[in-house]
């Protein structure tokens, strides 16, 4: 058989059929419960994501451009601080728990500050995506410029190189595979972000994203426009990480770096 | 008047790790230019420290040391081409063989046109010519050693440095690349300060055995390697190279005990 196909089979095969076997075990149970504003039915849901597919496609839209003007806002973001602690020991030591304090604290409560700044509407939704998505590009930014080889370091300290030439020809090339992984972290965590954003400060009459069809549904207890919702919401992380992952993946290949590749194809070299 | 003067030159010189006991102690040695000269030692002697001390890239704690009359990490800004090969080739991942030899001369500044021209003759000196645009993980563990090699020798170093730099390889690789490695050094006739483990590889590469004895480091043993140059492999076959083998290692159990 064809390894790559066998692959697939071995992969994909297992997780679709438990999500098939769900399915159809959570219709027939929610069809003998009749609960429908507690439980849909996957037709149900299916139905009205369907029938309401415009508004969700639209909604969907606006939180994609929130979670990307995140996710973006934040990368650079990222690599900035890090350039920064991998510069100065003592700006890294100064600053650094307050990198953490963007980590632990909870979104939940800060939204509303953000609101109370920046007002109701998309820049706050982009601030929350960013704030929330920030952290894993600093640790791994600063990793990557700052765990070099030291016998590299040695290297390009015996031909003279100066400090700039140390960053640009050795301490970002190597943070390369590290900021590729960060990506892929940052960029789940902007679509959360992002629909959390929205639920607190995506208030808005002409248009809104996911996270406010969430609140909507929730508040009209439309039970099944939420779960047709949060599955989109879901498809929209699952895409984004995606996408990254391939964009990613394509970076490492062409940096040479053999242990990712392992993982992008299950299987070694 | 300048070639009167050793190239290399320490004087009680000393190291101290920060919080740990002496790595070297009241060094003495005067390496002349041109000379090529193995240090052995058993592990943890000093030796890479030693190394490191004279190419600048640690500080003397004790003593002194220089490079062509000053401090070593002056003089490779001013006044001599230092090259260093370390145990691992250290070749950057995300670049090509070729790209990673022309990175001290990148790093100088060098045109392109003239890089080119100085990679292209380092690819064919170490026989990695059809490997050029081959990267470091598609190589194996003699060819990356090539490759470290030629990127030493593409600045034209006064002084090269090696440590232990076929400590990984297999004895056949070893005893090639280091047949090659002293072609190489009849040719140009660099400063050679060569740090081993091998017995056998020191005598055969280096006019000069330096023997150390175990933390503080020491010199014990100053040996001249008479056999004249050129040196075939066969060379490891005669009787007379046996011999000075096991006097170098009869000093190095004494250094040891």
């Amino acid at each position: 058989m064809n390894p790559r196909l066998r692959w697939l089979l071995e992969n994909a095969l297992p997780p679709l059929a438990l999500f098939a076997l769900i399915l159809v075990a959570w219709e027939i149970g929610a069809a003998a419960l009749n609960l429908s504003y507690l439980l849909p039915r996957p037709t149900q849901v299916l139905a009205t994501g369907w029938e309401s597919r415009a508004e969700i496609f639209s909604a969907g839209c606006r939180t994609a451009e929130a979670a990307l003007a995140g996710f973006a806002a934040s990368f650079c973001i990222g690599v900035i601080v890090a350039l920064a602690f991998s510069q100065s020991r003592i700006v890294q030591r100064s600053f650094f728990p307050y990198a953490i304090f963007l980590q632990t604290v909870p979104i939940v409560a800060i939204a509303p500050i953000i609101v109370i700044w920046f007002g109701y509407g998309f820049q706050s939704v982009v601030i929350v995506a960013a704030i929330i998505s920030v952290f894993p590009v600093i640790t791994g930014g600063t990793t990557g410029l700052t765990l070099v080889d030291a016998n590299l370091l040695e290297l390009f300290a015996i031909c003279n190189a100066s400090r700039w030439q140390v960053l640009t020809k050795l301490r970002l090339p190597n943070s390369v595979p590290y900021l590729v992984n960060a990506a892929k972290t940052s960029c789940g965590l902007a679509v959360i972000g992002a629909i959390v954003g929205e639920v607190f400060a995506g208030v808005s009459t002409t248009s809104y994203g996911l996270g406010y069809l969430i609140y909507l549904a929730n508040g009209q207890t439309k039970t099944d426009l939420l779960f047709a919702t949060v599955f989109c919401s879901t498809l929209l992380g699952v895409g984004l990480f995606a996408a990254v992952s391939l964009i990613g993946n394509v970076i490492l290949l062409r940096w040479h770096v053999a242990p990712q590749r392992a993982t992008l194809t299950g299987r070694n070299k | 008047m300048d070639d009167e003067q050793p190239l290399v030159k320490a004087q009680a010189l000393g190291a101290t790790y920060v919080g740990s006991v002496a790595a070297l102690a009241g060094i003495d040695v005067a390496i002349p230019r041109g000379q090529f000269v193995s240090i052995v030692g058993p592990s943890g002697c000093g030796k890479s420290t030693l190394l490191r001390l004279i190419a600048g890239l640690l500080a003397p704690s004790a003593g002194e040391v220089s490079v062509a009359s000053l401090p070593p990490a002056v003089a490779r800004r001013q006044a001599a081409r230092i090259s260093f090969v370390f145990q691992d080739a250290t070749l950057l991942p995300w670049r090509s063989v070729a790209e990673n030899i022309g990175l001290p001369l990148e790093l100088q500044g060098t045109a392109n046109a003239r890089r080119t021209e100085i990679v292209d003759r380092g690819l064919e000196l170490v026989g990695l010519g059809d490997f050029r645009h081959r990267y470091p993980a598609e190589l194996s563990g003699g060819m990356r050693m090539r490759a470290a090699l030629a990127r030493a020798l593409a600045t034209d170093p006064e002084l090269l440095l090696l440590d232990e730099p076929f400590g990984a390889l297999d004895d056949i690789s070893r005893g090639v690349l280091n047949e090659e490695l002293l072609r190489l050094w009849c040719a140009r006739r660099w400063t050679g300060v060569f740090v081993t483990h091998n017995i056998a590889e020191a005598v055969f590469l280096s006019q000069r055995v330096l023997v150390m004895t175990p933390r503080p480091g020491r010199i014990l043993a100053d040996i001249a390697v008479p056999f004249a140059l050129p040196r075939a492999a066969e060379l490891r076959a005669e009787p007379d190279f046996a011999r000075l083998t096991g006097e170098v290692a009869a000093e190095l159990r004494r250094a040891a005990s």
